[in-house]
């Protein structure tokens, strides 16, 4: 396995702290036969942009929910800001927004219920939630659609929503699983816009996404997952080592097969 | 193409088996449930075979239209069409119609319900074995019954398909459903009723269905075995060309559903209409209390048993006007006081992974229970307490009152201290979100049973109390024991629906992410 690189980064910004914003330690789950996550250790230094990027099946969204609380590892644990997420859940959940992917939404609210039960759960100010709910929905362009049952939303409305739910407690780490999938291409830029500024301001965020250029372009550091494993992890400039990290990835993870054969496939 | 369709439905319901050993047990139950049933009317079927002609031709046309009824009409009210051969994930795989047909006809007979039709329409035969013209004329009956009963169910299903893709219409027809299903029993009784009144009535009415497309077919059998030749040649044609008039159907909607994705509309709604959320406190518990109580509106899965709980009393008038004993509505109070508390028992389960939003904003578990239990309370209690005491305006013991109120408040504290205790710990097997009210996700139903079963008989001996206060009354005559049970339902429910919320929520602090990954099983 390749040693996690937690350097500091000088890019980062003035906030850097020493401790990292969530800290893996050889975090294993296996469902039934199968080892789904084998041993992995990250430090994801606090005001970073990370990316975890992975082939599908690589274990990046069971690495992310035993890091966040939703899924008990067998093996491992994870520091979130230094409180441990197994020791002291509650206290660990008040730092993070999570967007998780394949759950369920309490779909029979209204986008603007949705979210503002999300931050009446964390005992939010009735007031404060309010305002960063309309807020919310006018960034992520739902305001027109605020009343509108999330069941009838589409997919990218409802990712959206998702989103706004994670963000409303204002947390310091975001550990977003897939968050731009099936989202259309101007709500992609304004949600990366407010990604940006936010880590600017200090916190940290953590993207699992199989499109690598977006990766290249929006993160500063990266970690590479294939079959429960760490493959490299770093910066990106140092995981991908001059080439582009579509190469890299491939590279790493191996399994692209030669275009040979099916040649039939230009007879018609 | 056809054995292709056939070994596609099998391999999936093999697959489905593999997911986990409960849905092999689920579908075990399932199929020697069917197969009790069938066993019992193909035994009955074939001892028909010494009875009176016109009797046998009376059960078997009669339930034979009684099947046909059964195909066109469960499917839609339990929207559970068997959808794992849908038609519209074979639009881009361009099979021919007249294979698709087929195939498609063919594999609606794989199943519990196919299969036990089958076996017992292929009994009838045995009734009918009184001579080769008699033998023959029934298999064809039998043939032809099921395939118009599997090709009507296509019918309907594909017909309703557009409709049932909107929400809204879903939402509605589940509840719309639920009425007439809380009166088939009392009708049933009716029918009964007019129906030993009159001996020939049924034969009467088995006669006139014979000569419809719901029993033609069934009735071939007894017309070749009474040697009514002419008749039965009619028959037969009625049943071909209401097969044939089915499946015409079937080709026509099946080739509009092809072309026709599902669409949804929906109107887009402006922020500002908070709701039940701009109401209750701003607290964990507040909002939770405020989203249970939504979806107690909202969602079809919840508000199907608040249609139920008005019908309640209804119900049991119908009964008691019926014997004349009106003592039996004093039991309204108690019984809606169990179904409304044991109504949160899957509450969890309900959520199904949307659970998983608590479990991130780490919301603690306390905050969850009472704010489910306190929801549900919010309508529970004034519904007990008009129940309880309404029925003594109609009964006039109103010596009963105290301990039967004492009785009902016990009971719901008690159940929602109950179920709030397992819905932390048990999922069970519930309709998943956007789902109908009566769509049971298969397998999982034993654990269903033992957890549903284990709790009531918990929550029996927890309410033991008050139960033994109510007889002491009845065996005493004196109001003593009334009156404590007024005092003592209250109390000791109230201490116990705390202990249960305590309880509870110290269940799911410790082991939410493992109740996730339960849910995450029925996704």
């Amino acid at each position: 396995m390749t040693e996690p690189q937690p350097g500091p980064d000088p890019s980062a910004g003035p906030q850097q702290h020493p401790v990292p914003a969530l800290a893996i330690r050889g975090l294993a789950k296996r469902f039934g036969g199968k080892i789904a996550v084998d041993g992995i250790s990250l430090d994801v230094p606090a005001g970073s942009f990370y990316g975890i990027v992975g082939p599908n099946g690589a274990g990046k969204t069971t690495t992310l929910s035993m890091a966040t609380g939703l899924l008990r590892p067998d093996f491992g644990t994870a520091l979130v800001h230094g409180v441990d997420v197994w020791a002291r859940p509650l206290e660990a959940k008040k730092l993070m927004g999570i967007l998780t992917d394949g759950v369920r939404l309490f779909d029979r609210l209204t986008g603007e219920q949705l979210v503002s039960y999300a931050g009446l759960l964390r005992g939010m100010d009735k007031d404060v939630v309010s305002a960063r709910v309309a807020e919310l929905l006018a960034a992520l362009d739902l305001s027109a659609d605020a009343g509108t049952l999330v069941v009838d939303y589409s997919a990218g409305m409802t990712k959206k929503i998702a989103l706004a739910s994670a963000l409303i407690h204002a947390p310091r780490l975001l550990v977003l699983d897939e968050p731009f999938e099936s989202v259309d291409p101007v709500s992609a830029a304004n949600i990366r816009d407010i990604l940006d500024r936010y880590v600017e301001s200090g916190g940290t965020v953590i993207v699992s996404s199989h499109v690598m250029d977006l990766v290249q372009r929006m993160c500063d550091h990266v970690a590479v997952v294939a079959a429960g494993r760490v493959l490299a992890a770093g910066t990106v400039e140092e995981v991908r080592a001059g080439a582009s990290l579509e190469d890299r990835f491939v590279q790493l993870v191996g399994g692209r097969s030669q275009t040979e054969g099916l040649e039939w496939l230009r007879t018609f | 193409m056809v054995a292709h369709l056939l070994r596609l439905k099998i391999t999936l319901l093999r697959n489905s088996l593999r997911r986990s050993p409960w849905q092999l047990l689920g579908l075990i139950i399932g199929g020697l449930y069917a197969v009790g049933i069938a066993g019992f009317f193909g035994v009955a079927l074939v001892l028909l075979r010494t009875a009176e002609l016109e009797l046998a031709q009376t059960v078997v046309v009669l339930g034979g239209s009684a099947a046909f009824l059964g195909w066109a009409i469960v499917p839609v009210v339990a929207s559970s069409a068997d959808m794992t051969l849908d038609p519209a994930r074979f639009t881009t795989a361009a099979v021919p119609m007249p294979q698709l047909l087929a195939g498609l006809a063919l594999g609606g007979l794989i199943g519990i319900p196919g299969i036990a039709t089958a076996l017992v329409a292929l009994a009838t035969v045995g009734t009918w074995g009184r001579g080769i013209p008699a033998v023959l004329a029934a298999i064809l009956g039998a043939v032809l019954g099921v395939m118009t009963c599997v090709v009507l169910s296509k019918v309907v299903t594909t017909a309703t398909a557009g409709l049932a893709s909107s929400r809204r219409f879903k939402d509605v027809s589940a509840l719309a459903f639920m009425v007439p299903l809380m009166f088939m029993g009392p009708l049933a009784a009716f029918v009964a009723q007019g129906a030993s009144g009159s001996a020939g009535f049924l034969a009467d009415l088995a006669r006139v269905l014979a000569w419809t497309p719901a029993g033609a077919a069934w009735s071939l059998g007894g017309d070749a075995a009474a040697g009514n030749y002419g008749p039965a040649v009619l028959k037969l044609l009625i049943a071909l060309a209401t097969l044939a008039g089915l499946a015409w159907c079937w080709k026509a909607l099946l080739q509009r559903a092809l072309v026709t994705p599902p669409y949804t509309a929906g109107g887009k709604k402006r922020a500002g209409r908070m709701g039940l959320f701009g109401v209750m406190p701003a607290t964990p518990t507040g909002a939770i209390a405020a989203r249970a109580l939504t979806y107690w509106l909202r969602d079809p899965r919840y508000s199907g048993s608040l249609v139920v709980i008005p019908l309640l009393p209804v119900l049991l008038f119908f009964q008691a006007s019926q014997t004349g004993d009106y003592g039996v509505l004093a039991i309204t109070g108690p019984l809606a006081a169990f179904l409304l508390a044991w109504s949160i028992s899957a509450d969890v389960s309900y959520d199904n992974t949307a659970f998983a939003l608590h479990l991130s904003s780490g919301v603690r578990g306390v905050h969850d229970r009472l704010g489910r239990a306190l929801a549900c309370l919010a309508f529970a209690l004034p519904i007990v307490l008009v129940f309880s005491i309404g029925p003594f305006f109609f009964t006039g013991d109103w010596e009963w009152l105290p301990s039967l109120l004492g009785l009902s408040l016990g009971v719901l504290f008690t159940g929602l201290g109950l179920a709030s205790v397992i819905s932390a710990r048990y999922t069970v097997a519930v309709p998943l979100p956007g789902d109908s009210p009566f769509k049971k996700p298969p397998g999982n139903v034993a654990q269903t049973m033992a957890v549903q079963f284990g709790g009531m008989g918990v929550l029996l001996v927890l309410v033991l109390p008050e139960v033994v206060l109510f007889v002491a009354q009845s065996v005493t005559g004196s109001m003593v024991p009334g009156w404590i049970n007024l005092v003592l339902g209250p109390v000791l429910g109230l201490a116990l629906f705390v202990a249960g919320v305590r309880l509870g929520g110290k269940w799911l602090d410790a082991r939410g992410p493992e109740l996730l990954a339960q849910l995450a099983v029925n996704r």
